[in-house]
């Protein structure tokens, strides 16, 4: 583990680590406020930007840089407000329309660049899905920044951002400046993006903000736990994302990034407890083995008291024909097994009878007095 | 008008000239409307007919084209803290991770300031709010697990919570079942009771006289306004909503 230990490798962990935590803390307000796509829309709009930072400082400067990424962005965010205002389209169209168009400005210029030549024109390529590696220890200070007011603000205006982000109506009903809060929000994640560009690229940076957000949600009862375990998931993802990349000759990190994060999210829909699709499939199954093991036990006991007899034993078709099929040798064993039912014989007829035990009763009455209904 | 002049201070709810369009189709046109404090109103009127744009442009959520509002004589932002407003359940992400009682405490933030967090106190009275509406038991329950009529009284509750003097409420009985329907109207009385001004979007013509003492009737245009006992006609009725009224029984028990 000679390489972990250099100082490259430690510049982009630390990198990585800050950019997924940021962006995976503002993600999370981000999802919540469904505006995932407009990250997306953001950070495409992002590489004119890139060029045009280019092109004035005459050079890869990450000030001038991250400047005109952000000069962009904001630019795209404003035409996709006035298509939503005052035209008839809807917000995706609108979305769809800005990211392309400016995108494809973006391209172009890169091309453009690239032809005239001049030295580290080749490294604008890295901004379209990222390079761990072309990341300075001078840029940790920028990101430590970033991150740090991101989390300063959080923490000051937790409520009114919980609020915004849950109902934003009712918060302007109460006095509450909300387009300003959400100018604060959308701005944040404008900022996460444009620190992440070099590092993720402007291709896949959404999925930093969204991927973590998504996977935490599973996991968490309330909002300071999603953003925390987001930002958690994010760091973690980004951290091992970029030490991949950064340790494998030529591998983009952007891209690798997004399939360690969406490892996390496939992880985390399938098996949360609550809201994984693991967990519900087996959670319907158990609700529907109830209703089954009650259908069997209540047509025991119908065909009981239709003998006045609490001990009756039944014969196999009996119960078939009371339940409409023949219950699985598997269910009947179950319910031997808790002691609800017993399997005995009712001689001289040698097929298997089941009788319900006094337990079985109390069962068969308190599933009928209570339905089972299907758990969440 | 001065702002700091008090204008019509005897009216819970003084609205004159109020005109909302929504590009070129006018959704609430020439308003004039006032609600007496102490009473429980209702706005009824078709689909379509402006009544929860009413309520937004009288809390200031939707910009109006012309006219004016005021709460008990002044203008809405200095009545903040004193209207509980109750919006459409559905106008919320319900799978939204926290649980009923922190959405109620979302009615103190106001009342906090900036920056401060809630904290034992104000525990206590989301609590009681809760309490108030039934749903003691479900405080620490997610709100994404609470069936509809659940949701709706935590709502209501994140408004009483706020100890308004007037409540405005945004179709509370739409998809509810009619337990929650009855607790909630029950709630609403005793604060009428209680002197409060109760101001609810309805669309349940069938109940209005059962449930409100106050009414007004709406299409785009005011119909008519005033006590239920005088407004509920049948004349009123079939100018506001016009030939679709065969099922809707008139005031004296006779179909229209």
């Amino acid at each position: 583990m000679g390489l972990a230990s250099s100082a490259i490798v430690q510049t982009v962990l630390t990198g990585a680590a800050l950019l997924g935590a940021i962006s995976g803390m503002l993600g999370a307000f981000a999802v919540l406020r469904r505006q995932s796509l407009l990250g997306d829309a953001l950070s495409h709009a992002a590489l004119p930007g890139v060029c045009l930072g280019f092109l004035i400082a005459g050079g890869r400067n990450l000030g001038a840089v991250m400047l005109g990424a952000f000069a962009t962005g904001a630019l795209a965010a404003l035409c996709m407000m006035l298509i939503i205002r005052r035209t008839q389209l809807k917000t995706d169209a609108a979305l769809g329309i800005v990211l392309s168009v400016f995108f494809a400005v973006g391209v172009v210029l890169v091309t453009v660049i690239q032809g005239q030549g001049g030295a580290g024109s080749l490294g604008l390529m890295t901004f379209l899905f990222g390079q761990a590696a072309a990341i300075q220890p001078a840029d940790l200070w920028i990101m430590g920044g970033v991150g740090l007011v991101a989390l300063g603000l959080v923490l000051a205006l937790w409520k009114e951002f919980k609020l915004v982000s849950f109902d934003p109506d009712f918060a302007r009903a109460q006095g509450f400046r909300v387009t300003l809060l959400e100018a604060v929000l959308t701005v944040m994640v404008a900022l996460a993006i444009v620190v992440g560009l070099q590092l993720v690229g402007v291709v896949l940076m959404v999925a930093l903000l969204i991927a973590p957000a998504a996977a935490a949600r599973q996991w968490t009862r309330s909002l300071g736990a999603m953003v925390g375990l987001s930002a958690l998931i994010g760091a973690v993802a980004g951290a091992v994302g970029a030490l991949i990349s950064a340790t494998t000759r030529g591998l983009a990190t952007g891209p690798v990034v997004v399939l360690v994060a969406t490892a996390v999210v496939i992880v985390s829909l399938l098996l949360a407890p609550g809201r994984g699709l693991v967990w519900q499939a087996m959670a319907a199954r158990r609700a529907q083995a109830r209703i089954s093991d009650g259908r069997v036990l209540a047509a025991l006991q119908s065909v009981a008291r239709d003998h006045d007899d609490r001990g009756h034993r039944v014969a196999r078709g009996v119960l078939a024909t009371a339940l409409g099929a023949m219950p699985t040798p598997a269910r009947l064993a179950s319910l031997e097994r808790r002691g609800l039912i017993r399997a005995t014989r009712q001689p001289p007829d040698p097929s298997p009878h089941w009788e319900l035990t006094e337990a079985g009763h109390a069962e068969a009455r308190a599933l009928s007095g209570a339905p089972a209904e299907p758990s969440r | 008008m001065r702002e700091d002049q008090l204008h019509e201070p005897d009216q819970a709810l003084h609205v004159e000239d109020l005109t909302v369009s929504y590009g070129d189709t006018p959704a609430l046109w020439d308003i004039d409307l006032d609600i007496p404090p102490g009473v429980m109103c209702a706005i009824i009127g078709p689909n379509g007919a402006g009544k929860s744009t009413l309520i937004k442009a009288a809390l200031g959520l939707v910009r109006p084209v012309a006219g004016h509002v005021r709460f008990l004589g002044r203008p809405v932002a200095q009545m903040r803290g004193q209207i509980g407003y109750v919006p459409q359940r559905h106008s919320v992400d319900w799978d939204f991770p926290t649980n009923a009682r922190d959405v109620v405490e979302m009615g103190l933030y106001r009342s906090l300031g900036w920056f401060r967090r809630p904290g034992r106190a104000a525990r206590a009275r989301a609590l009681a709010a809760l309490a108030e509406v039934g749903m003691q038991d479900y405080a620490d329950r997610q709100i994404s697990q609470l069936s509809g009529g659940q949701q709706q009284r935590v709502f209501l509750a994140r408004a009483l919570v706020q100890d308004a003097p007037i409540l405005i409420l945004d179709e509370p009985m739409a998809g509810v079942d009619a337990a929650t329907e009855a607790v909630i109207i029950a709630l609403l009385k005793r604060l009428r009771d209680a002197g409060r001004t109760v101001i609810v979007v309805h669309h349940d013509l069938t109940t209005v006289q059962s449930y409100f003492d106050w009414m007004v009737m709406l299409n785009i245009r005011i119909i008519a306004q005033g006590p239920v006992r005088e407004t509920y006609t049948p004349e009123n009725l079939r100018a506001a909503y016009g030939r679709h009224l065969a099922l809707i029984a008139d005031p004296a028990g006779a179909a229209l």
